[in-house]
């Protein structure tokens, strides 16, 4: 029968499990012998081995990859720099070596608690402090028989050449924190990693951040080093070339000099930022260093609040510059032709309120063409009327108001283009009609980013194709010496005529010429532009000295140059400096002739990507 | 047929000393995994509450296992072997890489290891084949058998996975050596073995990975060291070692605190416990172990038919197999070939398997007293 046995083969079935069992005893009884030898015979011999020989797994942090500048300028590197580290499997009586370091080292005692607490196994090291001076550094390793599981690291410590040169745009580092550890993006770290916190350092951290490694370390039981396996070696992070120039960078820094504003130079037909300052800045030093809770504090509490990069997070009311693209959707819409003239007297009337122009006699009859020369208010409050807030709107969103410009930097802000839809939403209130006459002249719930304003006044020099302004020109692989470029990367395209933009370039190249912005002329490059004066307080009385600093207007001017052919665009925002023909034009102006001189030789305005043959060498620091 | 009006038969204390002794491996696993990892992270939850979630998993794999008539279970040995064969063909394209091998199949969090489910597969299959037929002379008996198994085989080596290869090997092998092989047979297999093994050698060492090649060198001479692999063996037998006679205590082995072990959780779990837990420990262990194996080797002896007492035997040798090369390799008497301890190590896909097997045994018990032929 199929699936029993014959009595034979159950019979022999039966010996052989019989085997079997024999065999398996044999088995287990060598098992039992080979333990017995290892730990009872030998055992002894095992037990001094395994204390006299801990192994110890040490990190072996990685280097952050290098920030060069567009021409292969230093920006920011490693150096060496001393940390400290405790074992905690060394350590006996944590309240005692607590106490001795915060002795030596003048540390709270609550810091280095908390530190000794962090999250991580028993066996990975703990870092205490970096930056340890030489004399503190010294003074630990002369210490050392009474700390035990205290070691001294030379480690590599971010350094940034320049100081606070492009502070806002490189960021700084940190250690990643509690919260960080938690997410998916950072769980390749560990406790003390180090990670960037604030700018570039880290929107590209996952570029520059490497790989860390470790090795195997055995100490004997005085804690001495005896052997190290390196197990995996760390991977240094890759390099970044940026954009920037930073030469022009550093003037447009020494433009703004101790007033608060920013600066954004792009290049039109890319998308490239040229430079980006913003003022008050911030020595990235300081910061990637491990800062006191006061230290802190009064960083932040600074009244120029100088962690803010005002060039991609001040958000300010975009005064006459707004008329730019106004008057883009004035002839788009058909609201008005080249030829029709509103008469400006001074004042629009509208219900019984009157709106006042900034020339209080009037401009007399004024077309698309010297309302943007002379910055004529009524003009644009006439255009504003007839065009309604909501296809204002609509052109301001196609201009990438109200909206990230995607610029690959953290916490970006928009800015609002307010439309009825948007006050319902967010005021809870409908749109009241007045409010879309001040709308029209950049004032009201307007408000903008310099680098928006920047990005803008490139659309309009490029004829209406726009880039997302970018920052890393070319990422090099340190691993496979490949240079990557990160291409340009074209948004959109503003849906206007060319007839438009010839027009309005026209009248921006005379309001350099002729009209608000005269300061901006240059013997060098024709410059076109546009200038702005954004009301701070809603009523001002009296001449402007009379009034309070903070009180006052910021000047606004956007300018792009040559005319014909554009190869920068720049927008400077000077807080509360008043006119922006008198404040901010002149900067603009000589951000401009320094990129043509800089320039000088090349065809300017061509991409200086970063040569093969420039990586590798040694570039000076700044 | 026989099958239809086999009887099952409830619980009685025979089932309950043998559930006994799984819980209590269970438990010393589960100890000595919350001890090495206790200061990790495991990702969603602990090492163990994972583990305690395999053991779930396993629980009910083995009441499926114990439940369901086991011809039924052998006549899907087929079909089962097929989609083992698809999911190790997978493997090969889509599995997750670990330390150089893709062994893995990721599911969603989670992944397992079609390897260990072969295993089992392949012992159904064998018994089924033995059992349907009288099967007689050398190529039935021997050469079918193996081609039968050499293409899951070859899928396992491939990946590399040479621990789940061999014991693939160990079962057909115990399985050949319990139906019978007569004389002339095994004379002639063992004549082609040595003739091919040559060939075999090469095949095998040439698939093998720089970090195996580099173990079973460690083994053979620890002095060839290049990056420490043989270092990993010698603090293994250290952790063993320094255990002594009454071991460290529970969370006081220095040796795997320090985790100077990788795998400390998984495959060198034993030298864990045995670091921990002395040699006492060791002892009770393997008491544990014998007793489960021998009672389950009663199963063999009196189990109704052919089918049922050829898959008790073929997972009675797979268990067996593990668990000497296992507590072997961390010992320091078998080059480490990354076979885990089932039962103790961590590890979802070897712990449902083995649960699996274990209720596929109970089950030939349970029905051997129904109509005995």
């Amino acid at each position: 029968m199929l699936g029993s046995y014959s009595e034979t083969e159950y019979g022999d079935f039966q010996r052989r499990l019989i085997i079997l069992r024999m065999g398996l005893l044999l088995v287990v009884a060598l098992l039992a012998l080979r333990l017995w030898h290892l730990q009872i015979r030998e055992g002894a011999y095992y037990r001094d081995l395994s204390e006299n020989n801990r192994t110890r797994q040490v990190l072996m942090e990685p280097a952050r990859g290098l920030i060069y500048d567009r021409h292969g300028v230093l920006l920011a590197n490693n150096v060496p720099s001393f940390s400290l580290y405790v074992a905690l499997d060394e350590v006996k009586d944590r309240e005692a070596l607590i106490e001795k370091l915060s002795d030596l080292l003048e540390l709270d005692p609550a810091f280095i608690r908390k530190k000794l607490g962090g999250k991580g196994g028993k066996l990975l090291p703990r870092k205490i402090k970096d930056r340890l001076t030489l004399r503190d550094a010294v003074l630990i390793e002369s210490h050392r028989l009474d700390l035990p599981g205290v070691m001294i690291q030379v480690e590599s410590q971010r350094n940034y050449p320049g100081g606070v040169t492009a502070s806002h745009l490189l960021g700084y580092v940190g250690e990643v924190s509690a919260e960080q550890l938690e997410k998916p993006e950072f769980s390749d770290l560990h406790q003390g990693s180090i990670v960037g916190q604030y700018g570039i350092e880290k929107s590209f951290d996952r570029y520059v951040r490497g790989q860390a490694g470790y090795k195997r370390v055995e100490v004997d039981a005085h804690g001495h080093e005896k052997k190290a396996v390196v197990v995996e070696k760390p991977q240094a992070g890759n390099d970044l070339y940026l954009t920037i120039d930073v030469r022009l960078q550093k003037l447009a820094e020494e433009l703004l000099g101790r007033e608060y504003g920013a600066i954004v130079a792009l290049d039109p037909t890319n998308g490239d930022i040229l430079a980006m300052a913003s003022r008050p800045a911030f020595d990235p030093n300081v910061l990637s260093r491990e800062l006191t809770p006061k230290q802190w504090a009064e960083i932040v509490q600074d009244e120029g609040r100088p962690l803010n990069n005002r060039a991609s997070q001040g958000q300010y009311p975009p005064g006459s510059t707004f008329k730019v693209p106004m008057a883009v959707a004035a002839l788009e819409s058909k609201t008005v032709s080249p030829f029709s003239t509103v008469t400006c007297n001074g004042g629009y009337q509208f219900g019984n309120r009157v709106f006042r122009d900034w020339k209080t006699t009037g401009h007399g009859a004024v077309n698309l063409h010297k309302a943007l020369v002379h910055s004529c208010d009524v003009y644009f409050y006439t255009i504003g009327q007839r065009m309604g807030i909501d296809l204002m709107a609509e052109f301001g969103r196609q201009f990438g108001l109200g909206q990230s410009t995607g610029v690959n930097l953290p916490s970006e802000r928009t800015g609002i283009m307010p439309s009825t839809e948007w006050k319902k939403k967010v005021k809870k209130e409908p749109w009241l009609p007045g409010e879309t006459i001040s709308a029209a002249i950049g004032q009201g719930y307007v408000t903008v980013t310099p680098l928006q304003m920047a990005n803008l006044i490139a659309t309009v020099a490029n004829d209406g194709i726009n880039y997302r302004p970018r920052l890393v020109l070319a990422v090099m692989d340190r691993v496979t010496g490949n240079l990557q470029e990160l291409p340009a990367v074209p948004r959109g395209k503003i849906n206007a005529k060319p007839e438009t933009f010839r027009l309005i370039k026209d009248a921006l190249a005379d309001v350099v010429n002729v009209g608000t912005a005269t300061r901006a002329k240059s013997s060098v490059v024709t410059i076109g532009g546009k200038t702005g004066t954004a009301q701070v307080a809603a009523l001002r009385t009296g001449p402007e000295e009379s009034i309070p600093k903070k009180f006052r207007d910021h000047a606004w001017f956007i300018a792009f140059a040559p005319v014909e052919s554009p190869k920068i665009a720049v927008a400077v925002l000077v807080e509360h400096m008043g006119h922006g023909g008198t404040a901010a034009a002149p900067l603009a102006k000589e951000v401009i002739e320094a990129y043509f001189k800089l320039n000088e030789g090349q065809s300017a305005g061509t991409t200086d990507a970063p040569a093969a043959d420039r990586i590798g060498a040694t570039s000076e620091p700044l | 047929m026989i099958d239809r009006v086999t009887e099952a038969r409830g619980f009685d204390t025979f089932d309950l000393r043998y559930v006994g002794l799984i819980v209590a491996i269970l438990g010393i696993g589960l100890l000595s995994i919350h001890s090495v990892t206790h200061d990790q992270e495991g990702g969603i939850a602990p090492y163990y509450v994972k583990q305690i979630a395999w053991i779930g998993v396993g629980t009910l794999a083995f009441v499926v296992m114990w439940a369901w008539d086991y011809h039924a279970i052998a006549r899907l040995a087929y079909p089962a072997y097929a989609v083992v064969l698809f999911l190790l063909v997978f493997v090969l394209f889509e599995g997750r890489t670990s330390k150089g091998a893709q062994r893995w199949i990721a599911l969603g969090p989670f992944s397992f290891q079609p390897s260990e489910f072969a295993k089992l597969v392949l012992i159904l299959v064998l018994a089924q084949y033995y059992s349907k037929a009288p099967r007689v002379g050398w190529l039935q008996r021997v050469i079918v058998p193996g081609l039968l198994m050499l293409p899951g085989l070859i899928l396992i080596l491939k990946q590399p996975d040479l621990g789940s290869g061999l014991s693939f090997v160990a079962v057909y092998a115990a399985m050949l050596l319990m139906v019978g092989v007569r004389s002339q047979a095994l004379g002639i297999a063992l004549l082609f073995s040595v003739m091919l093994f040559p060939f075999v050698w090469e095949g095998v060492w040439g698939a093998l990975h720089d970090y195996q090649r580099q173990r079973i060198m460690a083994f053979v001479d620890p002095s060839y060291d290049p990056s420490g692999k043989g270092y990993h063996a010698l603090q293994s037998r250290i952790a063993i070692g320094s255990g002594e006679l009454m071991g460290k205590g529970l969370f006081g082995g220095t040796q795997s605190q320090l985790k100077f072990l990788p795998e400390g959780h998984t495959d060198f779990v034993f030298a864990v416990y045995a670091e921990e837990w002395g040699f006492i420990g060791v002892l009770v262990l393997l008491v544990l172990f014998v007793s489960l194996i021998w009672l389950s080797l009663d199963i063999a002896s009196k189990a109704k038919d052919q089918l049922g007492a050829l898959l008790a035997v073929g997972i009675v040798s797979m268990l067996c197999f593990c668990i000497v090369v296992n507590i072997g390799m961390t010992a320091g008497m078998f080059p480490i070939v990354g076979i885990p301890l089932p039962l103790v190590s961590y590890g979802g896909s070897v712990t449902i398997m083995s649960m699996a097997s274990l209720g596929l045994l109970l089950n030939v018990k349970r029905r051997r007293l129904s109509l005995f032929y």
